[in-house]
């Protein structure tokens, strides 16, 4: 570290005392004494839930705004997924935004939560949430639709003004 | 007949207790390991995890029983009850308490009052060794072979110096029964004070007759698998478990009977107490002093790394073997000198 060579210790370098274990032994007990005194570190998991961060990745989801997605269905998000887990189908609405998508799945099965879909967004329509609770027991329910996946701005609050600030 | 009653609802008494301490050991040994790594431990399991044990028995009752192919299927079976009927005898010379006045019955407070019972728990905890050796033979496994192999061959390194650490004991005490040794460490006279030496090669002896860390090398996880115990399901690895337990237990009664001074009570008879309560409070003493030990056990458990093999031997018969020998001379030249009896005058 400081560029002094530390000297290696050998057995023949001990005294008898310390060639005899014991004062280490006593050292290591006082150690493992003391740790039963201190405070534990388990989370009580169920009933104690961890809040993420924003800067957390949970499972991707679209944002609803005013009760519709802000997606537009350009793809970009099935285009730029590595594990090819986005689908996407867009289709002609009368909104300001002209296009919606159809038909929008995630398999959760093929998800990495790389969070390429939402950096390669432009609407910012697809980030990733706080959840990170995923179960399902076949492989039909890890297929996510729209009803799944929709998110309100409220819920995403954070995440979306943590964005803002990183971009 | 009162003698045939008597031995047989001590015998009964003390079983039970036993078998629910061991049960209960493993999750005081979760606990301890639990808050040892700053973790909480069971605690799911009915109020502070406590219903966790009653929770693995019955677990290991309903698993199914797997015998290998090509095992030899009778000593595959009788290994177990080896392991644990040696663990729980040795327990029958063990004195817990001085004799007791109970509905009109002299009654001593121990199963059997052998007078060579030091040899009889020799005799016994040589015979541990065919528990696991048998079983590691007979599984028909080349780790449960290999454990079982390196288990006999710790206890017979370790057993020479345990003998030889209980005669300077003898010594002192001129007699082989254990409860006329436990009688006269009166007051702070315990033996372990007299014979420091033989008190700790008796205790790291006792840790290799019990196969715990640091010596659990039998059943070393990274090397054997399971070592002896690998192809054992069911109940019967939950009596290996058992013995395991019991077996510390043993040994933590012995020692504090050679050493610590049994169920003395240091200056008990000046407190002034009625016979009845004086009964209660040795009791209770051995039960307290058993519990330090065997949370000493647990402590050095979670605490030192295993020996390597070579490591273990050279200990053993280089270290422990000499120490055993030169704790003999020690203790037999103070003895010859007089030390001991000026010293029991002043403790005493």
């Amino acid at each position: 570290m400081n560029g002094e060579k530390k000297k290696q210790i050998r057995g023949k370098d001990l005294t008898l005392w310390q060639r005899t274990y014991i004062p280490e032994i006593m050292k290591g007990m006082a150690l493992t004494f003391k740790q039963i005194l201190r405070p534990k570190f388990t989370r009580q998991y169920p009933e104690e839930r961890w809040n993420p961060p924003p800067s957390y990745r949970g499972r991707p989801v679209l944002v609803e705004e005013d009760g519709v997605e802000r997606c537009v269905a350009c793809g970009l998000c099935a285009r730029v997924c590595p594990a090819l887990a986005i689908e996407v189908q867009g289709a002609e609405t009368d909104l300001e935004k002209e296009r919606y998508p159809e038909k929008f799945e995630i398999n959760m099965l093929r998800c990495i939560f790389c969070g390429f879909c939402e950096e390669a967004c432009p609407e910012e329509a697809i980030v990733m949430s706080d959840e990170y609770e995923l179960v399902f027991t076949n492989p039909e329910d890890a297929i996510f639709g729209k009803e799944k996946l929709l998110m309100s701005t409220d819920r995403l609050k954070t995440r979306l003004e943590f964005l803002r600030k990183a971009r | 007949m009162d003698f045939l009653l008597i031995s047989t609802v001590k015998v009964v008494i003390i079983l039970l207790v036993i078998l629910t301490v061991v049960a209960n050991l493993v999750y005081v040994e979760r606990k301890i390991s639990a808050f040892i790594q700053n973790r909480i431990g069971p605690n799911r399991v009915g109020p502070w995890g406590l219903l966790q044990s009653p929770a693995d028995v019955l677990k290991l009752f309903i698993k199914e029983d797997i015998v290998p192919a090509k095992a030899n299927k009778f000593i595959h079976t009788l290994a177990p009850v080896i392991s644990i009927f040696v663990a729980l005898v040795t327990f029958a010379v063990v004195p817990f308490g001085d004799t007791v006045d109970l509905f009109g019955h002299q009654v001593k407070l121990m199963i059997a009052d052998v007078n060579i019972g030091v040899l009889y728990i020799l005799a016994l905890t040589s015979l541990g060794v065919y528990g696991v050796a048998l079983s590691g033979w007979s599984s028909n496994n080349k780790y449960s072979l290999l454990g079982g192999l390196r288990s006999s061959a710790q206890l017979i390194s370790y057993e020479l110096s345990m003998g030889l650490s209980i005669i300077g004991v003898i010594m002192i005490a001129g007699t082989l029964q254990l409860d006329r040794i436990v009688e006269l460490q009166r007051g702070f006279a315990w033996n372990a004070l007299f014979t420091p030496i033989g008190f700790i090669t008796f205790v790291v002896a006792s840790f290799a007759e019990t196969n715990r860390l640091p010596f659990d090398l039998p059943e070393a996880e990274p090397e054997l698998v399971g070592g002896y115990h690998t192809e054992y399901s069911g109940m019967k690895f939950g009596t290996f478990f058992l013995a395991e337990y019991a077996n510390m237990i043993t040994s933590s009664a012995l020692i504090v009977t050679l050493f610590l001074g049994g169920w003395q009570f240091p200056f008990l008879d000046r407190l002034g107490f009625s016979p009845l309560w004086i009964s209660i409070i040795q009791v209770l003493t051995f039960v307290t002093k058993v519990a330090v030990t065997l949370f000493f056990f647990m402590w050095i458990r979670w605490t030192i790394p295993r020996f390597r093999y070579d490591q273990l031997m050279n200990l053993g018969w280089k270290v422990m073997l000499p120490l055993a020998l030169l704790n003999l001379v020690v203790t037999g030249g103070l003895l010859l000198g007089g030390a001991y009896d000026t010293l029991y005058e002043l403790i005493t």
